[in-house]
């Protein structure tokens, strides 16, 4: 092969005066960026094998590293980017699916930066989440049309409880019961580390919250965290055996992923290793193939064959979550999985993450999650079936107001994933595909593993819950609300800013300056 | 210990199944049994069923354990995700036969629709202590002919298709399409046009011989069948190409 006319994509500068040539950067980089000359008994850097995953320039001790766009001048071109043009010589190069990590980094526009909320002001009042009650507790799962009540007792005492002239006749189907509206996203071992996935059971014990396995089986070691997991079953069917049903709070079958829909999920041989092995139930050293059909599964019919069959398992004991991207026909196909019977659907929007995606997938296939959540709840209301199951949102929630916005849209709770990484120190540079992550979270490399210390990155996801709650706390409380159910599906309390006319009909929200 | 099926439904089925396992019957009969899906699902035990009538949809799926004799026909999806037990099927079943199953011997007397053994696979599972440990290699026989996609995506374990019936094609076409692992035997002649791309012929040796011969053997008791004649025409191997099929269609 001729030499490649790839250029970098990074500049590495190394200050001179304040490297001391300890090597620390060359040990912190897997992609070999840093190396030792020993000839010239010094620090060399390689930018071109830099993914400014800024491990290096965090941990140098003399700060004397800084990583850069790279600064070569390109000659600038709208249509024609660097970017562009590098995609272009890199599959002359390999005749290769280009591949990449983490959700779309394409500039699109991002809805819930046009849309705003309400406060209340003179005529209702607002409410100080620090000193009044303030209730985010949330229940996922189906709700029955209605209560029947068995009376007991007909003359009410209002000094004696309800339960004492009334017993419910209506079974409640099982429920999740979360203490925020808030769980981590689907992310499976293989594609995260055990490091990682210890710290997110952790933290979703202490705070009342759910993680997902995602589709790679659980590691014995998390089955005492049960109570706090749900488990997938994808069309590989990896890992799922009667105890890991058993075990789990609620089982997720995994139609698609927002940051690849209609394509399904490929773990390369290399990263099957024993233990991964273990825990997916399959040969080690062999891809992991799990495509996007579930070859089970081809009409509404048959996914209800397979929630049944899943509840059979369970001995109803669960509810069950169907879990797929927000694509253009989600309303149908939300209201579709509903009638099937599932407890829960959880939609993954345009900006989801993924361990490793094909980028034209990724950056091109699927709806943003706000036109999904609207589409979806106003069809369920519409159809009178919005309360046989809950609405589980994914896809790019950045912070507590993404949160509300999509509570006030008509979700019952949201799916974080990006977020939580970013917490435990993940840096966005997308090579999760590689496996060669320098945070020790997208990893197997045992080295690597060890940087993530599970503690430590549980204790910031704790923070990170804990810091969103109150922030939810505090824009209920100013938007007059005392509890996230009067938020559920309150659309009047959002206004689009900036939207196009469509847009506001299909989110079914009112201009800001028009008034209730 | 006698369930008569007629009328239930597929809930009350195995609420029955359950709380007779619970109580420590070991031996159930399900007479009448008219289609009710997902019998035996997710069940834990070491429990014999012998089902009278026509199993439906799921029979097994999820199970560990059990031993379940069907005396009739079942449909689609028999065995989903079996981890570990038996099912022997005295006549034919639908599609998707066997979907990810890892563990446990499927029998099939006649016939099985598409993509029989989907996702098929096997591995070595790690017991508690250092030394431990056991091979999963579950195992499919099939008496008579298949439909197309005969074990696509096999991961592991054995297929053995024995072609009884008579039916001029054995299988349909795109055997193996997607295969990474495992290994296939067919008795009687299968053209190359009908493999999936990711499969070859290989030659048997010895060992093939033996295993072919065991689970024939056993195939044969279940349904009282003449192993020997059976045992007498060729079988052809089937084995994947590449342990990872798709490795280089990706730029890193």
């Amino acid at each position: 092969m001729k030499k490649s006319l790839l250029f970098p994509d990074f500049t590495v500068i190394r200050d001179p005066d304040k490297c001391i040539q300890c090597e620390v950067c060359v040990r912190q980089c897997a992609f070999d960026a840093h190396s030792f000359d020993k000839a010239a008994n010094k620090v060399e850097t390689d930018a071109s094998k830099c993914v400014s995953c800024l491990r290096c320039a965090t941990m140098c001790p003399t700060g004397a590293l800084t990583v850069s766009e790279y600064q070569q001048n390109i000659r600038k071109n709208k249509n024609w980017t660097d970017k562009q043009i590098k995609e272009l010589y890199k599959q002359a190069e390999t005749g290769g699916i280009l591949l990449t990590g983490m959700g779309t980094d394409k500039d699109y526009k991002i809805i819930w930066d046009h849309i705003l909320l309400d406060a209340a002001q003179v005529t209702n009042p607002s409410i100080d989440p620090l000193r009044e009650p303030m209730e985010l507790r949330t229940y996922l799962g189906s709700k029955p049309d209605k209560i029947q009540l068995k009376i007991k007792n007909e003359k009410l005492k209002i000094e004696k409880p309800l339960s004492t002239f009334y017993s419910p006749l209506t079974k409640l189907p099982p429920q999740l019961k979360l203490e925020t509206p808030i769980l981590f996203s689907a992310m499976s071992y293989g594609a995260i580390s055990l490091n990682t996935m210890r710290a997110l059971a952790r933290a979703s014990d202490e705070c009342g919250i759910f993680y997902n396995t995602g589709e790679g089986g659980l590691p014995k070691e998390l089955y005492k965290y049960g109570k706090n997991t749900i488990v997938q079953v994808a069309s590989g069917r990896f890992g799922v055996d009667p105890d890991y049903l058993d075990v789990a709070a609620a089982v997720e079958i995994k139609v698609g992923q927002g940051a690849k829909p209609g394509i399904g999920g490929h773990l390369p041989g290399e990263k099957v290793t024993d233990e991964i092995s273990q825990t997916r139930m399959i040969p080690t050293g062999t891809d992991a193939l799990s495509p996007a059909p579930h070859h089970d599964i081809y009409s509404i019919e048959d996914l209800s064959q397979l929630i049944y069959s899943i509840k059979e398992a369970t001995e109803y004991k669960k509810p069950i979550s169907v879990k797929v991207a927000a694509v253009h026909n989600i309303a149908a196909i939300a209201s579709g999985i509903v009638r099937a019977g599932a407890d829960i659907v959880a939609i993954d929007g345009l900006r989801g993450g993924t361990g490793a995606a094909p980028t034209r997938i990724r950056d091109n296939v699927g709806i943003p999650i706000e036109l999904a959540i609207a589409a979806v709840d106003s069809r369920l209301r519409g159809e009178g079936i919005r309360n046989r199951a809950s609405i589980i949102a994914a896809g790019g929630f950045r912070n507590s107001a993404d949160v509300v916005k999509a509570i006030a849209l008509g979700a019952d709770a949201v799916y974080i994933g990006t977020a939580a990484l970013v917490a435990m120190g993940c840096h966005l540079c997308q090579k999760c595909y590689t496996g060669k992550c320098n945070w020790g979270i997208a990893t197997q490399d045992p080295y690597l593993v060890k940087r993530l210390n599970p503690e430590i990155a549980s204790r910031r996801l704790v923070n990170l819950i804990k810091a969103w709650s109150h922030e939810i706390k505090e824009i209920m409380g100013g938007m007059g609300i005392n509890a996230v159910e009067s938020l559920r599906g309150n659309r009047l309390r959002l206004r689009g800013f900036d939207l196009h006319e469509n847009e506001l009909k299909i989110l079914d929200i009112k201009p800001a300056g028009e008034s209730m | 210990m006698i369930i008569n099926s007629q009328n239930l439904t597929h809930k009350k089925l195995n609420e029955k199944i359950r709380s007779a396992v619970k109580s420590g019957v070991n031996r159930i009969e399900l007479e009448n049994v008219n289609g009710q899906r997902y019998i035996a699902s997710g069940l834990k035990a070491n429990v014999k069923i012998e089902i009278h009538g026509i199993a439906g949809n799921d029979l097994g799926s999820f199970m560990s354990g059990p031993e379940i004799n069907v005396l009739g026909n079942a449909q689609d999806c028999v065995a989903n995700t079996m981890d570990a037990g038996k099912i022997s099927v005295h006549g034919s079943v639908g599609d998707i036969l066997g979907y990810g199953m890892r563990g446990g011997k499927v029998f099939i007397k006649e016939d099985a629709g598409y993509r029989a053994g989907i996702h098929i696979k096997s591995y070595f599972a790690k017991g508690e202590s250092a030394s431990g440990g056991k091979e999963m290699v579950p195992v499919i026989v099939i008496g008579g002919s298949v439909r197309d996609f005969f074990a696509e995506y096999m991961a592991g374990g054995i297929m053995i298709l024995l072609g009884l019936s008579g039916d001029k094609n054995i299988a349909g076409n795109f055997i193996g399409t997607g295969m990474h692992g495992g290994t296939i035997y067919i008795r009687g002649k299968i053209a190359k046009s009908q493999l999936g791309r990711e499969v070859e012929f290989v030659k048997l040796d010895k060992s093939d011989d033996e295993i072919i011969k065991k689970y024939v053997s056993e195939f044969c008791g279940a349904f009282n069948l003449d192993r020997k004649k059976i045992l007498r025409e060729k079988f052809v191997k089937l084995k994947a190409i590449y342990h990872r099929p798709y490795g280089t269609i990706y730029a890193y």
